[in-house]
């Protein structure tokens, strides 16, 4: 299987000076670029613990509702528990897709005029 | 003899009458990833090459690789073991498990792809002051991977016992050697490429072997999975409670806290993991990286999935008294399972029995070589060239090192797994991603993305989140005090959770605030710029 890019090419890239990265954390574009990471990442991360932090609350001090049966022996804790896999599944999808549409074009405009020099 | 004692004696008969074929399919997977090792060891030139396998891996071989690195003896022995004497509670190991990645997806995979080069070290300390953070970052990560490396050693000790009936210390302490004789050779002649290539073979070979137990014992129960929860909750003589969480954790109000410090350790724990991180590295770029933790998901996701099988397998098919004499932590449930699943007289079943075990055995030197290689390198590549040599050393040197560092850890974790032997494998890991939540963690965010992080913060956060971890760890019953500790004559133990994560994962995180708040030097702003362009965008990423 092969990846979309080409290897790293064994010279160095031009590192670009302290000045110049310090100019583009400031810009508008990397802004947005920050911006449209933290905004989906660090809800997104807050979200999931606390889906989490739930099914393991109700673990713990909702006994009679986790052990409620469905149907046949499957109970209420058996299909919590396979919903955090489903939305770990789901969760890993979506924010792939967002970087994939959101962040690669961004990020790769940027590093490209960076390394190129200007 | 109770009958117990005698079924586990038949297992050990069994297996010694096959144990021709036992040692043969070990052989064959040692003698092959030792082929692979001479092959890449061939092929490691550089210190890119040594660290980070020349970062020419694709991202479904690196993602196969995490996988092979990540599902320890701990997923395979322990969790299978702790849902069959547990029954449910065994199963948030599954959970935390694989939730865990979600963190490493999304905070941490990407930026320090763009980041690093080597080690975790390297993007701790990038706006740091190099010699004392480096110093830090290289003693919590030896530390992480020394307690995971224990757990990796106490399943090792277990197979071996099931399998070849030694129960003697002698013997016992004999196979730990060998596996840390192994992990020597894997790391310092493969380095990186060959322990990926390593890990990509018993990922291989545990997936495998997962999905012919999960298939056979689905088989047995006419794939209703209902009817194999059923009858597993009635075997194990505890009624619909097996099926409900609480058996391990319900009894008391102390239990049900360790419940929650257990699980917020897991979800946290996987993006602070050293051998985990350095794994990144050996991709092309911060996209490929993000396809390998994607694919890890997927894989990793489908194995903990089977773990329900396997668990609920063993408890259905298997009395709880075989189980627990076999292992008083379950440690040897699969293994066991694939013995009964394959008749317990019949050869069927021994040949099972062996295969199953040699995957075990695959799975456990895998990890260690992952292991052995992440503190390997940290020890030269942060400790000896940056704080020792103060980056004056050459790449010639800096391998000599790791490899003079392989040598040190692996007779280090070789003393230190014979005491661990009798503790379940899954709660021990669980330790080590404790440690990694705490120290390891809240600096890597805090790092990346708090614009005022100071050395001070970094190394009170690493210091902070270490010791409070590995103190109360110390001080808890999985140490002493406890029929099943370490040392279960003594007790000084005061802290009652055998977890610590509840305590010491948000005081890591409040002493990197604390110390960064009451620093007196002012945080390097443009070292920052460069680091968090350089994280998001991958502009100058080696």
């Amino acid at each position: 299987m092969a990846t979309d890019a080409p290897p790293p090419s064994k010279e160095q890239h031009r590192l670009p000076s302290t000045e110049e990265f310090a100019e583009v954390q400031q810009s508008a574009e990397f802004g947005e670029l920050r911006r449209s990471f933290r905004s989906f990442a660090f809800p997104l991360t807050i979200a999931f613990v606390a889906w989490y932090l739930l099914y393991v609350l109700l673990s713990n001090y909702a006994g009679d509702f986790m052990g409620a049966r469905l149907f046949g022996n499957i109970n209420v804790a058996l299909v919590l528990g396979l919903a955090q896999f489903v939305t770990t599944f789901l969760i890993a999808w979506w924010y792939s897709r967002h970087a994939a549409a959101k962040l690669d074009p961004k990020a790769e405009a940027i590093k490209t005029r960076m390394e190129g020099g200007a | 003899m109770n009958l117990a004692t005698t079924a586990t004696t038949l297992a050990a008969n069994e297996a010694s009458q096959h144990r021709p074929l036992i040692i043969s399919l070990f052989a064959v997977f040692v003698v092959a990833t030792l082929g692979i090792t001479v092959w890449a060891g061939r092929q490691t030139k550089d210190a890119a090459d040594f660290y980070a396998g020349g970062r020419q891996f694709s991202a479904f071989q690196n993602g196969l690789a995490v996988s092979g690195d990540y599902m320890s003896a701990a997923s395979f022995l322990g969790i299978a073991g702790a849902i069959a004497i547990f029954g449910y509670d065994g199963f948030l190991y599954s959970i935390g498990f694989l939730v865990a990645w979600l963190v490493a997806l999304l905070l941490v995979a990407e930026p320090l792809r763009n980041s690093g080069r080597y080690t975790m070290g390297d993007v701790l300390a990038y706006r740091m002051r190099q010699r004392p953070v480096r110093t830090a970052a290289g003693t919590s990560t030896i530390v992480v991977s020394i307690f995971y490396l224990l757990a990796q050693m106490a399943g090792a000790g277990v197979l071996v016992s099931l399998l070849l009936g030694i129960t003697s210390d002698a013997g016992k302490i004999l196979i730990v050697a060998l596996v840390g004789v192994l992990m020597i050779v894997y790391v310092s002649i493969g380095g990186m490429k060959g322990t990926t290539w390593v890990q990509m073979v018993k990922a291989v070979l545990l997936i495998g072997g997962t999905l012919l137990i999960t298939f056979l014992v689905l088989l047995k129960f006419d794939f209703n999975i209902s009817d194999l929860l059923g009858t597993a909750a009635e075997n194990s003589g505890k009624g619909a409670a097996f099926l409900e969480p609480g058996l391990q954790y319900g009894a008391t109000g102390t239990s049900k806290l360790d419940f929650i410090s257990l699980g917020i350790a897991l979800v946290l724990g996987t993006a602070g993991l050293p051998h985990i991180l350095i794994r990144f590295y050996t991709v092309p770029n911060a996209k490929a990286a993000r396809k390998s933790v994607n694919w890890a998901i997927g894989i990793i996701g489908a194995f903990y999935l089977m773990t329900i099988a396997l668990g609920f397998g063993a408890a259905a098919l298997i009395s709880q008294k075989e189980i627990i004499e076999s292992n008083p932590s379950g440690n040897t449930a699969a293994p066991l399972l694939a013995l009964h699943i394959g008749g317990v007289d019949s050869a069927w079943g021994a040949i099972l029995l062996a295969t199953i075990s040699a995957v075990a055995f695959a799975t456990i030197l895998a990890v260690v070589a992952g292991l052995t290689l992440a503190s390997s390198s940290s020890f030269a590549h942060d400790i000896y060239a940056n704080v020792i040599r103060r980056g004056q050393a050459t790449e010639k040197e800096e391998m000599r090192a790791a490899r003079w560092a392989t040598v040190f850890i692996g007779v280090v974790s070789i003393a230190l797994g014979a005491l661990a032997r009798d503790l379940n494998v899954a709660g021990l890991v669980a330790l080590a991603f404790a440690v990694a939540a705490s120290a390891n963690l809240p600096t890597i965010l805090y790092s990346l993305f708090w614009k005022r992080f100071t050395t001070q913060g970094a190394l009170w956060s690493i210091y902070g989140g270490l010791i409070v971890a590995v103190g109360l760890v110390l001080f808890s019953p999985v140490v002493s005090g406890d029929p099943k500790a370490m040392f279960p004559d003594v007790d000084f133990a005061w802290f009652p959770l055998k977890n610590p994560g509840i305590i010491s994962i948000p005081f890591g995180f409040l002493m990197g605030w604390l110390g960064t708040t009451l620093s007196k030097e002012e945080p390097d702003t443009g070292k920052y710029a460069e680091l968090e362009v350089r994280s998001l965008t991958g502009t100058g990423a080696h």
